[in-house]
């Protein structure tokens, strides 16, 4: 759906033609555009969309990436909300189609009470499928389960040259170019994927704290490869020896046995809905310096030192996030962008000196979240890659931020490393073709189905991608 | 496109000789913008001005011909530049003007159309156009430089002054024409700046230099004003310059 910033910013229709236009911005909020939004109600309306277009297009799912990946400044933007369907799912082989528009909410929620969980998920059940593919998503288990889209067989995906039915084995280029693709190689329309069976809707967890992030570090180095799910949340406001003290938390489903009767009776519930609502952006300033440094202090004290095998609902365990909606409205009126980057896992010290340069900053910073991750898949512009990511949430405002996170990227691409174009809304172009070599592979297989460069959104047009077909259609 | 933090990436520059606008591309090109189209018509300064510009780290810098005493060519000087960008536009600033010599100019028709054609009637043709782009490209953002000369028009210079009066209310009324269209238009009124344009010409109170404007310029595009007064001291003074009489401000030095 779209829904403007406020109503009070959308377009009023007037000579300089923003009429009937939407502003639309991505979860941090920092860089809207206008754009005409469309929504087909089904695949031939929207192979209409984008078989004649006069401007660029791109599609938008849930809105949940956090930079400018999902807008297209005076072009069209196709919402999925209508590419609706959940089948069944597979009894043997846990195979289920579902509409490129569905959010990994619905779907949990329709296939959880029967035993199926999705094979990943990322920090929200808000991200369509179509979403989820295009930016080859990786969850807690990215280290024993890969990202997204090695769990999808097969998938539709309307481009401006036809509708295309896509398999690694029919089309991997194709395939694997749209895993990662931020919507440049077209809109899936559909897709199967394989779900997780599951015995519960609970988690069985570990918890461990460390007061430094050599001990969070090498906790998950030696012990992560014993759990399906692992995630850390890191403190980069403390400096010295405290610098980047962390609450490692890992888990497992748990099996019906491990369940207490008490909690028999809720095996397998789906999560519920939000219970708070941000209702309006929060004033500038609330959080700041002293805010986020209190919170974070607060939720350091309140993890326990050492936990094992505690129960927890699925939602709280994934999703914590989602009991808040519009949360990021509290970022007030300039938003915040996320810096997401992975190295390889003999650059720790990346990690390390990422984390230094960023209190040495005195940025405030949410608890940053550390993960590991395994192997890459074949996307060339699939982010994950064997090794460490960060991530952390910063809000705009500091004048020092821009500069840091220039440097963090030097160093990053310096170590062989990349940040997540989902997140990104501020990379320097020129390290774009450092960070994804293969950048030159994926233009290539998107020229295929894309010659005149339709597809483009505000992403692609800061980034370059693409730009070469892009210049050959300037205004034809 | 411009960054999560308002950082531009491209840019055009009319008046592509001007020291202020010059300064205000120097600022950007250190950070992230990488195209920068000068228009103007002294091809040999800004081809220096170009040489200058990919030194320090710009990979485009195209050279569009624009004579501002040709108002037949605003529109299509404006289309050369969007063209020559190679893609999306972040930034477009109205730097040409021309001083001309009050004394000397006054009694010559002639020279106050050529004042008044390069101040006002053809920069506001630009910006027509230019309005027109940015709102088709969804995003974009306009600085217009105008003068306090124009904030209150003076005998002494008053053929320059009501030129920049003139470019000065068209700006802000396009500003407002363009709310809601994702494009921004913001006046920018330096006071006395010492550069080209001032050469041997005695220094106005408030005097400033095109590196100070420039900054300036560098903080508007991260704020919603629509004027910004260099220095901005000068927002105060004209505040209360506006009201005096007509009588005492006849009797100011100047
Ligand atoms: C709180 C929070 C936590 C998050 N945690 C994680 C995490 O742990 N791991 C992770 O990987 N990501 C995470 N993300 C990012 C999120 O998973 C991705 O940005 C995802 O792409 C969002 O899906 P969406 O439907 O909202 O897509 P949008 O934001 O609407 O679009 C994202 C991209 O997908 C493209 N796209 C959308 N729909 C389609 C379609 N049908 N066909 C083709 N392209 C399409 C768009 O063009 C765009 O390029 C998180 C985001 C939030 C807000
Ligand atoms: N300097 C000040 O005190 C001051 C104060 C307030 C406002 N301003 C305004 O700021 C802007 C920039 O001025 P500046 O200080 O940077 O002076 P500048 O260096 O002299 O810049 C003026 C620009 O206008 C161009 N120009 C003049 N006539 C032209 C024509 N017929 N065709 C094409 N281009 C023409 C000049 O090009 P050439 O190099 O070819 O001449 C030059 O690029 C001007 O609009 C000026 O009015 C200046």
């Amino acid at each position: 759906m779209a829904e403007p910033l406020a109503p009070e910013e959308t377009g009023a229709p007037g000579p300089f033609g923003s009429g009937g236009r939407t502003l639309l911005a991505g979860w941090g909020r920092t860089s809207p555009s206008y754009a005409t939004v469309v929504e087909p109600d089904g695949v031939d309306a929207l192979e209409a969309a984008l078989g004649a277009p006069t401007t660029n297009v791109i599609a938008r799912g849930l809105g949940r990436s956090y930079g400018d990946a999902a807008q297209c400044a005076g072009g069209l933007v196709i919402e999925t909300a209508a590419l609706a369907g959940i089948s069944d799912v597979e009894a043997e082989t846990g195979l289920v189609t579902v509409g490129g528009g569905v959010s990994l909410d619905d779907l949990i929620a329709s296939t959880l009470p029967h035993g199926w969980f999705v094979p990943v998920t990322p920090g929200t059940r808000q991200v369509s499928i179509g979403g989820a593919l295009a930016a080859d998503i990786h969850g807690k288990n990215h280290h024993r389960d890969s990202s997204f889209a090695t769990h999808v067989r097969r998938f539709s995906l309307a481009t401006p040259t036809g509708t295309v039915e896509v398999s690694p084995a029919s089309d991997p280029e194709l395939f694997w170019a749209t895993a990662g693709g931020m919507g440049l190689t077209g809109v899936v329309t559909e897709a199967t994927l394989s779900l997780l069976p599951v015995e519960t809707s609970w988690m069985s967890v570990d918890t461990e704290r460390f007061d430094d992030l050599d001990g969070v570090m090498a906790a998950m180095e030696s012990g992560d490869d014993g759990y399906r799910y692992s995630v850390a949340w890191v403190d980069c406001m403390t400096r010295g020896a405290r610098l980047g003290r962390g609450v490692l938390t890992r888990g497992e489903h748990a099996t019906a046995k491990e369940l207490p009767a008490a909690k028999a009776g809720s095996a397998l519930t789906a999560p519920g809905s939000p219970r708070l609502k941000i209702p309006r952006p929060a004033p500038p300033g609330l959080l700041n310096r002293a805010s986020i440094a209190a919170f974070n202090e607060a939720w350091f004290r309140r993890a326990p030192r050492h936990r094992m095998g505690e129960l927890h609902p699925l939602a709280s365990f994934f999703h914590p996030l989602d009991g808040v909606s519009d949360w990021n409205l509290l970022y007030g009126p300039r938003g915040f962008v996320q810096y997401q980057f992975a190295v390889a896992a003999s650059e720790s010290e990346t990690v390390r000196r990422a984390i230094e340069a960023l209190s040495a900053a005195r940025v405030p910073s949410f608890l940053a979240v550390l993960k590991r991750f395994g192997p890459g898949d074949p996307g060339p512009l699939s982010f994950p890659m064997a090794g460490w990511t960060l991530a952390l949430d910063l809000p705009v405002g500091p004048s020092a931020l821009p500069g840091v996170l220039d440097h963090l990227d030097e160093m990053v691409a310096a170590a062989g490393g990349r940040v997540y174009l989902a997140k990104d809304a501020r990379l320097r172009p020129e390290l774009l073709g450092a960070m994804y070599p293969r950048l030159g592979e994926f233009e290539a297989t998107a020229a295929r189905v894309d010659p005149d460069g339709v597809l483009a959104s505000d992403l692609s047009r800061r980034l370059g991608i693409g730009a070469a077909t892009n210049h050959a259609k300037e205004h034809v | 496109m411009n960054d999560a933090f308002g950082k531009p990436q491209s840019l055009i520059l009319l008046g592509g000789t001007s020291d202020i606008a010059l300064a205000f591309a120097e600022r950007l090109v250190a950070d992230r913008c990488r195209t920068v189209v000068l228009a103007g018509r002294d091809r040999t300064g800004m081809e220096a001005a170009a040489r200058h510009l990919l030194a320090d780290g710009a990979t485009s810098v195209p050279i569009v011909d624009a004579d501002a005493t040709d108002v037949a060519s605003a529109a299509q000087v404006v289309d050369d530049a969007f063209k020559a960008a190679e893609g999306d536009v972040d930034v477009l600033v109205v730097a040409v003007g021309l001083l001309g010599h009050q004394s000397a100019d006054e009694r010559d028709p002639g020279r106050v159309a050529e004042v008044t054609t390069v101040n006002y009637t053809w920069p506001a043709a630009t910006l027509a156009r230019a309005a027109e782009r940015f709102a088709e490209q969804g995003h974009g953002r306009i600085l217009v430089l105008s003068s306090v000369a124009g904030v209150r028009v003076r005998r002494a210079n008053y053929v320059y002054g009501a030129s920049k009066a003139g470019l000065d209310g068209y700006a802000l009324g396009l500003s407002e024409a363009l709310r809601g269209s994702g494009v921004a238009l913001q006046v920018i009124r330096p006071g006395f700046v010492h550069s080209k344009m001032t050469e041997g010409l005695d220094a106005a109170p408030f005097a400033t230099t095109p590196d100070v404007v420039a900054d300036a310029m560098v903080g508007a595009l991260t704020s919603n004003a629509q004027v910004v007064w260099v220095p901005g001291a000068l927002r105060f003074v004209f505040g209360v310059l506006r009201n005096v009489p007509q009588a005492a401000w006849r009797r100011l030095p100047g």
